[in-house]
């Protein structure tokens, strides 16, 4: 399904669609680009974009974005996922540069803006903590003044990538006596601080995506305070929304539905018993993907006319993680018995891996996809958020 | 029609969950799967003392003569601690075959060494493109004097890196695909021109692929009568089934009750998560999905037991509907532990993988639904 595009737009889409060909970086075609890449290697494409000046499509021209009309971003998020490109750094790109720029200080934004698009700085975002979940408001780290600085303490978890960053965006409790919500702050902690550790969190799929990260008595300077004190809690909500915007997943999903066809076309015989139930099964998620981008195109379409979706947003985080979920799960089924198999981390080629190459990450796949549900807000939350705030339940 | 075990089976399930309790919780059985080998042989010396090994096996064969009814009692316990040691591959699966298809020769060679604990099998019935189909062998066996030589590939063989010896799915006749012409071999896992390429499996087992270029087999390792090796694996398969039914059973019931616990425990907006009602309807149906697959599992296994004729057709239907319910329990029991589920840490996670892993051995819930309504 494509939007209606004009001849400028047309244009457009083939550019992105031309640059991509040639330039996307071969050694980043591995078979588990979220897993099997070095943090230099993740970052070869973000400089390729950030050299073409196409790094931050979602910031204003100012700050360096390339100013493009809400349907170009459209058409560029979409011919990137198409193609199967690794995203730039959420955390980065899409989330706490926003912020700095939206709510931060000019010295904030002069130091920090460049760093995140030319890739030297590489964040993490430091919102959950053991006792948490979904629950962002309850954050219990802690932030006490003392003099020009803060000092820090507490325990931030699932934080992703953590092993590779270089600075970490925490929500920070400065005022234990107000409401959850009204003592929260947002602050940008350098992960060379003394105090800062990271420990991995190894997940059921073998693979070091998230870690633990403890702070004990780090001294933060106040001048890496975003906004004011005991505000934080208004920008998490404006980061979180960037967020659930971009979990719909119309590309990836579309990609591994394609690969999962191409699949159950090799393995299975259409005398196979259950070859009727993988055509029917697929053509459901098939379906569902149509749906679902067809709803974004109509909310894309809606956005361009000024206006926001504003809590709907949640339905993409719902049906775009549970349609991801689907795929990967047919997958692991369509491959059959070399689905108990799982490759060894850290990832090797030295290592045997039975059955066709196809199939080699569908184990870790299904496993690693439980995720989508249960992050970023869980599907349980998102529709809590829908019920009260579209339905008015 | 709930089960009331005998005082013989009742002690047979007290004794292991005695010893599992004490010697194999969650902690033991991480060192254990972390080991070179990746199993125990002192616990599975324990299980053969404790009689496990001998216990479905008929009096005539030398067993304790518990059938089915203790598999059911003994994969159930097993599934409770993840027992990572091949009893299934060993007396479940290479036992039942023997006891089952071999000759009286055959069974008084092997089933000793298998209820003493002193032997481990498994066997090989998968190829890289059968899917879960018994018929479809392309690996050949074809005699030479007073061999047989066996030639091909046998795939993702659970066990086979701790096996001693092996039960060989070839083609003695027929083609490709068809019915007739299938014949078990017991194959020594030493034999010259056998190769194996092994792998960790998702649920902390070894596994390997199995290269076969002309090994040679003495005629009197065929199991059972020359072509109809499909029939002796499909009788297998039931009882197999039974078996993981069993298991699956025992991982869900873990698995609920953790939950369960976690949601007591757990607050989430000043209130503990077990009080918002879509989490206890939930919860309702994990528990409604392990109480269906509970009387699912017992009734197979009393149909095993009587020996019902249509005990394959249940089989295939307990495989489909206990499978889907142990996927349920098995990912809700992960989302509800929110990112602890995901963690390699928490043992939720770990029988996550073992039901991903059961639902694919014998047939994925799919296939055994289709296979359910294609009997009459």
């Amino acid at each position: 399904m494509e939007l209606n595009l004009s001849s400028e737009e047309a244009a457009f889409r083939d550019e992105v669609r031309a640059f991509i060909a040639e330039n996307y970086p071969a050694e980043m075609r591995v078979p588990n680009p979220e897993t099997d890449l070095s943090k230099e290697q993740m970052l070869l494409w973000h400089r390729i974009l950030h050299q073409k000046g196409w790094i931050a499509p979602l910031w204003p021209k100012e700050h360096g974005g390339p100013g493009w009309s809400i349907t170009q971003r459209f058409i560029f998020e979409q011919e990137t996922s198409r193609a199967g490109t690794l995203p730039p750094l959420a955390f980065s790109v899409t989330m706490v540069g926003p912020v700095i720029y939206t709510f931060g200080n000019d010295a904030q934004k002069q130091k920090f803006l460049p760093r995140i698009l030319s890739g030297e700085d590489w964040w993490c975002q430091g919102y959950s903590e053991p006792g948490s979940g979904s629950d962002l408001a309850s954050v219990r780290t802690k932030a006490v003044r003392d003099g020009d600085h803060y000092i820090v303490n507490g325990h931030k978890t699932w934080t992703t990538l953590a092993q590779h960053a270089d600075w970490i965006f925490c929500l920070v409790r400065t005022d234990p006596s107000a409401k959850p919500q009204a003592g929260i702050s947002f602050l940008l902690i350098d992960m060379k601080s003394p105090g800062v550790t990271v420990r991995p969190i190894i997940t059921i799929d073998g693979s070091h995506e998230v870690n633990d990260v403890f702070l004990e008595d780090v001294r933060v300077p106040v001048e890496n305070l975003i906004g004011e004190e005991n505000k934080g809690w208004t920008y998490a909500k404006f980061l979180l929304g960037n967020e659930r915007t971009s979990m719909a997943g119309i590309g990836r999903s579309t990609r591994y539905l394609e690969r999962l066809k191409h699949i159950v076309r090799t393995e299975i015989g259409e005398d196979d018993p259950t070859f009727g139930e993988f055509i029917k099964e697929i053509a459901r998620v098939e379906l569902d993907v149509l749906a679902l981008e067809a709803t974004e195109l109509r909310i894309v379409a809606q956005m361009s006319r000024g206006i926001d979706p504003g809590p709907a947003a949640s339905l993409f985080k719902i049906r775009g993680t549970e349609i991801f979920q689907r795929i990967t799960d047919l997958t692991h089924q369509a491959i059959g018995n070399y689905g108990l198999a799982i490759r060894e981390h850290p990832v090797s080629a030295n290592r045997f891996m039975p059955g066709p190459d196809y199939g080699h990450t569908a184990t870790e796949k299904y496993l690693n996809s439980r995720k989508l549900s249960i992050y970023g807000g869980s599907n349980e939350i998102q529709r809590n958020i829908i019920a009260k705030a579209v339905l008015g339940l | 029609m709930d089960i009331q075990l005998t005082e013989e089976q009742e002690l047979l399930r007290s004794s292991i969950q005695r010893f599992l309790r004490d010697q194999y919780d969650f902690d033991e059985r991480r060192k254990i799967v972390a080991t070179d080998e990746g199993w125990s042989r002192k616990h599975w010396s324990a299980f053969a003392e404790l009689g496990l090994c001998a216990a479905p096996f008929q009096e005539s064969s030398g067993g304790l003569g518990g059938g089915s009814l203790a598999t059911m009692i003994v994969m159930r316990e097993f599934g409770r601690h993840l027992v990572i040691e091949p009893y299934f591959e060993t007396v479940v699966l290479a036992g039942g075959l023997i006891e089952d298809a071999g000759s009286p020769e055959q069974r008084e060679a092997f089933l000793p060494n298998i209820m003493d604990g002193s032997a481990i099998w498994a066997v090989a019935w998968a190829e890289g493109r059968s899917r879960y189909d018994f018929n479809n062998v392309t690996t050949t066996a074809r005699r030479q004097g007073d061999n047989f030589v066996l030639s091909g590939a046998k795939a993702a063989v659970i066990g086979a890196p701790w096996a001693d010896k092996l039960i060989v799915s070839a083609r003695t006749s027929g083609g490709p695909r068809d019915r007739d012409g299938v014949s078990l071999f017991v194959v020594d896992r030493h034999s010259a021109n056998l190769h194996l390429q092994s792998f960790k499996t998702v649920d902390g087992r070894r596994a390997a692929e199995l290269t076969l270029m002309d090994v040679h087999v003495p005629a009197s390792q065929l199991l059972g009568a020359e072509g109809e090796g499909v029939v002796a694996l499909e009788a297998c398969r039931d009882r197999a089934i039974a078996a993981l039914c069993a298991e699956a059973v025992g991982a869900m019931s873990v698995l609920n009750s953790a939950t369960l616990e976690y949601s007591k425990a757990r607050k989430q907006f000043g209130v503990a998560l077990g009080t918002f009602q879509v989490l206890q309807h939930r919860m309702v149906d994990m528990f409604i999905a392990l109480e269906e697959s509970i009387s699912l599992t017992q009734h197979l296994s009393l149909s095993l037991a009587a020996r019902e004729p249509n005990g394959s057709k249940l089989a295939s239907g307990a495989k489909s509907k206990v499978g889907y319910a142990a996927r349920f329990v098995a990912e809700q029991a992960v989302q509800l532990h929110g990112g602890m589920g995901m963690s390699d840490e928490l043992n939720v996670g770990h029988y996550f993988k073992r039901i991903s892993s059961i639902n694919i051995q014998f047939g994925d819930p799919a296939y055994h639904l289709m296979r359910y309504a294609q009997q009459s």
